[in-house]
């Protein structure tokens, strides 16, 4: 994995910074957790569908979010589950969403792949690959059609990087200086093809350069270097109105979804297990240990509390009711107004 | 009542709008610096602005994304797609974003759009520019279908969809941009979902829609000479459909004939069929026959595109046989 880890071994971190850290690394355990759990869920028949599981990723939606404003706008692919949680999404309304329960963050309507929470800015995970991409320049649009100084960003694998949607989207985002902000979560497989089977180019920020647009590396497994990458390209977006690519480098523990065995025929067992020692938790809480931030029976502790939390969201999904049968025709249209 | 070309009409309703709601603004290819493609949109980045006129690259997919997600946001995007040949490359977002967006996230977030230009075909322009896709979008749950056939019905309806809380797809026709007809002045809108009867008769009906509106009048024209009243009903709303004017008439008349310029295959007109043999088979006298674009890509050579396309001869040669007089 490339990138560079931040430094450990800094002995005095004042207490706001030591209180963010923590909550950083209790946001990555809430979904690890809560993957875990939705896979388990998923095995008994409980989730439908598909199910996208982020294990591996947790630095990323915690990296990346922590460096947004409430009024900010999100949208993020059908690998959503973990950003959705991060924003600030329950894990109750989240479960219950998989579930496909009317206490569900969409009702029961959109599933896995389509969390909503429009009062958390929180619009969408989206199920074609790429095509959420050009939404984000849209919002980007509006804000600077409204002059505030909000940001729009999205999240979408390497894979989709390939596809027109990404090429239009950041074309014009770069052309008409938007403050939007694209997170290409590179974590090597498009379903089980290799990055270097799908892409003529390795370093997908290089991409960028075809539309002058800022873009920057980052080592996905290491939660302070992408909250400090994710910093600059805000400040980018609020300050300067401009448009970011930012590559952040990651690994899927687990398959595609759940229907995929976590390695087979396009990755070897060795290779997972070689990524799975920069477990981006395992990572943090080293760090947050070394740097006496934490003990690791306090990690234990909140580890226990997030198991509970989790517990908690899978009796709430499994007891909520499913949507009444008149749902089927609502929210197809607006409501007439008179 | 002032007189006005149906591309005029289009350009007062966009200026209206846009005047009257600073959500709403137009984008598209060649809709500012060029004054629009087919001129709908002449002047207006003179009165608006380059915020609100946008010039886009070619690059459908993306920009009917970006309307979709700054409707999403809550601006009220106008989308103009120089043909609806091109939308194709939009289809995913029309589709899959716009269309869907409201019920994936349980009434949450709407998309106030529309996506608009010319459809069908015009002269010889070939197999890839001459296509009526309305079919199509009408078959989505989730959108909104709209196609005027008179200048006064296209600004009424314009303005109409652009104050709608769903995406619209509000198809104009090429070859009737130039076709000239009374406009009410100012605030003049009619609401989607509703058919009008464009000429009144008592033997026959026949439901049209956009450029074939122009064909069955003449038909009825023709028809009267020969004693046949011909009644011609335009849907001017695809989705949601009017059946309630088709029914009345259809109830009244006994008989009826519905042409498109789309194909025959799952065309709008299947519909209309479907819902009269289910609502009123006991005051069928004839079976609904169909007039429809041939079955072929559209050919460029003159003499087979005329073959092609629904005419006045064929509709007329339809009515006959639900009459039983040949």
């Amino acid at each position: 994995m490339a990138g560079t880890a931040t430094k450990p071994g800094r002995k005095t971190i004042d207490p706001a910074t030591a209180e963010t850290w923590r909550a950083w690394l209790r946001q990555m355990l809430l979904i690890r957790r809560f993957e875990e759990k939705a896979g388990e869920a998923y095995s008994l028949g409980k989730i439908g569908g598909f199910c996208h599981l982020y294990i591996g990723q947790e630095a990323v939606a915690v990296g990346t979010i922590a460096s947004l404003r409430p009024d900010d706008y999100i949208t993020a692919s059908y690998r959503e589950h973990g950003q959705a949680l991060v924003r600030g999404i329950t894990p109750r309304a989240v479960m219950a969403e998989l579930f496909g329960k009317a206490e569900g963050c969409s009702g029961g309507k959109g599933g896995s792949m389509h969390l909503f929470d429009a009062s958390l800015g929180f619009l969408g995970g989206h199920g074609i690959v790429g095509g959420h991409i050009p939404l984000t320049t849209g919002m980007a649009f509006a804000i600077k059609y409204r002059g505030t100084d909000q940001v729009a960003i999205c999240y979408f694998g390497e894979a989709a990087v390939n596809n027109g949607a990404f090429h239009e989207a950041l074309n014009m985002a770069a052309l008409w200086k938007l403050p939007a902000i694209y997170i290409c979560e590179n974590n090597r497989y498009g379903m089980g093809t290799a990055l270097e089977r799908a892409s003529a180019i390795y370093d997908i920020s290089e991409r960028a350069c075809s539309y002058d647009m800022a873009n920057e590396v980052v080592d996905g497994q290491d939660v302070l270097a992408v909250k400090a990458a994710m910093d600059r390209a805000v400040e980018r977006a609020r300050e300067e109105k401009l448009p970011t690519l930012l590559e952040v480098r990651t690994y899927r523990f687990m398959g595609h979804s759940m229907s995929d065995p976590i390695h087979g025929h396009y990755r070897t067992k060795e290779e997972v297990e070689e990524q799975r020692k920069r477990d981006p938790i395992a990572v943090w809480s080293g760090r947050l240990i070394a740097d006496g931030v934490m003990t690791e029976d306090e990690v234990k502790a909140m580890d226990q509390q997030v198991v509970e939390e989790v517990e908690d969201a899978y009796r709430f999904a499994e007891e909520a009711a499913d949507p009444a049968p008149e749902e089927l025709f609502r929210d197809v249209y607006a409501p007439e107004e008179n | 009542m002032p007189t006005l070309t149906y591309r005029d009409a289009l350009n007062q309703a966009l200026r209206e709008e846009m005047q009257r709601d600073d959500r709403v603004f137009l984008m598209g290819e060649e809709v500012g610096v060029y004054q629009g493609a087919y001129k709908v949109s002449r002047g207006l980045l003179e009165e608006f602005g380059a915020r609100r006129v946008v010039d886009t690259p070619i690059t459908e997919l993306g920009f009917a994304g970006v309307g979709v997600g700054a409707a999403m946001v809550g601006l009220r995007p106008v989308i103009e797609m120089m043909t609806f040949n091109f939308a194709l490359l939009a289809v995913d977002q029309i589709v899959n974003s716009a269309a869907k967006m409201r019920y994936m996230s349980n009434g949450q977030v709407g998309v106030p759009m529309v996506v608009r230009g010319p459809g069908g075909a015009a002269l010889q322009l070939g197999a890839q520019h001459s296509q009526a896709f309305e079919s199509w979008y009408a078959h989505i749950p989730g959108l909104k279908v709209v196609m005027p056939a008179t200048p006064a019905d296209a600004k009424g309806l314009l303005k109409s969809a652009i104050r709608d809380d769903n995406p619209v797809i509000f198809i104009e026709g090429e070859m009737l941009y130039n076709t000239k007809g009374e406009v009410p002045e100012g605030e003049y809108t009619i609401p989607l979902g509703v058919a009008d009867i464009k000429r009144e008769g008592t033997d026959v009906t026949i439901v049209c829609h956009s450029k074939t509106v122009a064909v069955a009048l003449k038909a009825a024209e023709q028809l009267a000479a020969d004693g046949i009243s011909a009644e011609v009903i335009d849907l001017r709303t695809i989705r949601p459909l009017d059946t309630r004017t088709v029914l009345e008439s259809v109830a009244r008349t006994h008989r009826c004939v519905v042409v498109e310029e789309g194909w025959h295959f799952a065309g709008v007109g299947a519909q209309v069929v479907d819902t009269i043999q289910r609502e009123i088979f006991d005051a069928l006298d004839a079976p609904v026959l169909r007039v429809t674009g041939a079955e072929v890509p559209m050919p460029y050579n003159k003499q087979l595109e005329k073959l092609a396309k629904a005419d006045p001869a064929k509709v007329i040669a339809a009515v006959r046989q639900v009459l039983y007089v040949d």
